[in-house]
């Protein structure tokens, strides 16, 4: 994950995909998929039943996803498997992960060589107090979510926090889905955020749908992560031609 | 001693509470905070707040005394008449205190859950009365349900808008309210329980505390006594229940119980009983008790009654009844279609099907002769007439 930040020339394109969607054991004909195009990482989401941030693509991949009977285990095995190297981050809410032990779920991500993870309800000052320790023994980096409200000072506490993986700055107060992110008014923000994150990396998300909201979004931070218009893509049987287009 | 209340910097009862929400939420909630923690002890605030309850909400509620019910039991029976409040329901207590809150903050839009319909009328009775915006969010199985509730709210001028994912329940439209808040910020959510991200569980129980207070007074005024024995509410998510045991949790010598939805039967696999089959997890942004597989997906609930069709409880209520200073007994459907016909029948009161699952623990209980018993009669049952009729009653109760 370092390395690939280190050695970046343009923005990094990372794809979010719902595992166990469109069918259960999907996740290695995705990956090879990646592996021919130009993605650099892959932000893998844990299915769960009631994602909170999460607009109606998301939702119905996750309800699909259980339906076909994903769960952790399942996961984990996959991922032992996998044949790709490229780096995947693990998006996940939190209440799957503490039923699952969050130890175990430590222990497997590490076992399963996973890179970091993207918790949107573990909010930056419970985390501190209370999960911290826990995630520091095994040192996969937890990536924080910033959003354009963010105050400063709490931009630089998720910068800290994330400064082994990247902060994922919320492109727009919304649920994902929502509307093409990076207008000029926000731009601005946005190169304010990277200057507060210092060193720590910084992946825009939320709203990037195809090449030119990822260009406009991404341009001046470290890339941008494309969600809901990839799975929609995926429904329709189109994700190579999606892909084809960065 | 630390008040059983009492939470800690991050919104904590001992294990449960706190406030799990994604970073979108995270500048709306810290507004909130701010605000609920600085009118809560604010004179005019609460001056407002009393006027109000009074003269709009017609409070206080009769303390009754059941006379029926005590020859039955052999107790003494009293019933918190809650149902007499304006709409119908104790959820107007904490709706007219967060509607003053938000006009405090500058809000002039709400958005809410409701499952009942109850908090959904609640909200948009007092949206109308502060003209506010109002959009509701209700599962598409209670809309179906509750149907008189859903014309009341559009009636009033509400917004009413069907939460059509997962189980179509309480549960999926808490989670529509809550994406409604996250892409529009400067919305106020007025949350009708004592559920979600700290500080809602301590905000609406402190709303929902004047039914408490005013059983203390309206108990020594009538029997000399300074508290109940026994204090008995129903619990969704909790807010009646906080309410009416808010002003007894410190004093160990009252017995607080504490009456979910058993459904068809606590191991029938159609149950909304958290307290027995839920486990420690976070839902709508609360460390609580919740309903959930082996894998922490959460699982839809049953009940009859669309109130307590909530997979999980307040943490207030997940603290005190994991310390076992609160009992929490499970009641089927039909028992409470029982209590429902026979308070109809013997005290001429139809009770919300909510507040029926309380009167039925009456059932399980053992009493002294002297004990004072206070149930929260939480609701009346206008709204659910068509499910008490489409239910035959079993006679051999009576
Ligand atoms: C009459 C009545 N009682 C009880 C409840 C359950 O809610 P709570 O547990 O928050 O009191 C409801 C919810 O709609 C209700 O309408």
């Amino acid at each position: 994950m370092k390395a690939l930040f280190k050695n970046q020339s343009k923005p990094l394109l990372s794809i979010f995909t719902t595992a166990g969607y469109p069918k259960i054991d999907d996740l290695d004909r995705q990956l090879a998929l990646f592996d021919s195009k130009n993605v650099n990482f892959i932000e893998l989401g844990i299915p769960f039943s009631d994602p909170m941030a999460d607009g109606p693509t998301i939702q119905e991949t996750s309800t699909i996803a259980l339906q076909n009977g994903m769960n952790l285990d399942i996961l984990f095995g996959q991922l032992n498997e996998r044949k790709s190297t490229l780096p995947i981050v693990l998006m996940g809410y939190l209440n799957p992960i503490l039923l699952f032990g969050l130890e175990r779920f430590l222990e497997l991500s590490k076992k399963a060589n996973v890179s970091g993870f993207i918790i949107p309800d573990l909010e930056i000052d419970l985390y501190q107090e209370r999960y911290k320790s826990i995630f520091e023994a095994f040192e996969i980096p937890v990536c924080f979510l910033v959003t354009p409200r963010t105050t400063d000072a709490r931009i630089q506490k998720a910068a800290e926090l994330s400064k082994n993986g990247f902060v994922y700055l919320v492109s727009t107060n919304s649920i994902t889905g929502g509307e093409v992110a990076g207008n000029n008014k926000l731009s601005a923000r946005y190169e304010e955020i990277k200057s507060l994150c210092g060193a720590t990396p910084v992946m825009i998300g939320f709203g990037i749908s195809d090449r030119h909201s990822f260009n406009g979004a991404a341009k001046n931070l470290n890339g941008g992560i494309i969600g809901s218009a990839y799975l929609k893509a995926l429904k329709k049987g189109e994700e190579t031609e999606f892909l084809n287009q960065f | 001693m630390k008040s059983i209340l009492e939470t800690d910097e991050l919104g904590f009862y001992g294990e449960f509470g706190g406030a799990y929400i994604p970073e979108l939420l995270y500048p709306s909630v810290q507004e909130l905070k701010e605000a609920f923690f600085k009118y809560k002890g604010d004179e005019d605030f609460i001056a407002e707040f009393k006027h109000l309850l009074k003269d709009y909400v017609g409070r206080p509620t009769p303390l009754y005394f059941s006379k029926k019910l005590s020859e039955k039991h052999g107790a003494q029976i009293f019933l918190k008449r809650e149902d007499l409040n304006h709409t119908g329901a104790h959820k107007i207590n904490n709706t007219i205190g967060q509607i003053l809150l938000a006009k405090r903050m500058g809000k002039t839009q709400i958005v809410a859950e409701t499952g009942a319909g109850q908090h959904g009328v609640a909200t948009a009775t007092v949206c109308a009365l502060m003209d506010m915006e109002c959009t509701i969010y209700m599962g598409a199985k209670d809309i179906d349900r509750q149907a008189p509730n859903v014309e009341r709210m559009k009636y009033m001028g509400a917004k009413v808008v069907s939460a059509e994912s997962g189980s179509k329940t309480l549960k999926d439209a808490t989670n529509e309210a809550i994406r409604h808040w996250i892409n529009n910020p400067d919305t106020f959510y007025l949350i009708g329980s004592v559920v979600g991200p700290h500080p809602y569980p301590a905000m609406v129980a402190y709303f929902q505390a004047v039914i408490s207070e005013e059983i203390k007074k309206q108990l020594l005024q009538k029997t000399n006594h300074e508290k109940p024995d026994i204090v008995i509410a129903c619990v969704g998510g909790g807010s009646n229940a906080a309410g009416a045991f808010y002003h007894f949790y410190d004093d160990e010598n009252v017995r607080l119980i504490a009456v979910e939805a058993g459904g068809l039967g606590i191991k029938s696999g159609k149950s909304a009983a958290t307290a027995v089959l839920g486990k420690p997890g976070v839902i709508h942004g609360s460390y609580t008790l919740l309903m959930q597989d082996a894998y922490g997906q959460i699982v839809e609930p049953h009940s009859i009654s669309a109130g307590l069709d909530y997979p999980g409880i307040g943490p207030l209520h997940a603290a005190t009844i994991s310390s076992g200073r609160v009992e929490a007994i499970a009641i089927n459907d039909n028992e409470a279609l029982n209590a429902a016909q026979l308070l109809a029948k013997s005290e001429g009161i139809i009770p919300a099907l909510e507040t029926a699952h309380a009167l039925a623990a009456l059932n399980h209980c053992e009493f002294k002769k002297n004990d004072v018993v206070v149930i929260n009669l939480s609701g009346r049952g206008d709204k659910d007439m068509q499910t008490l009729l489409n239910n035959k009653y079993d006679e051999s109760t009576f």
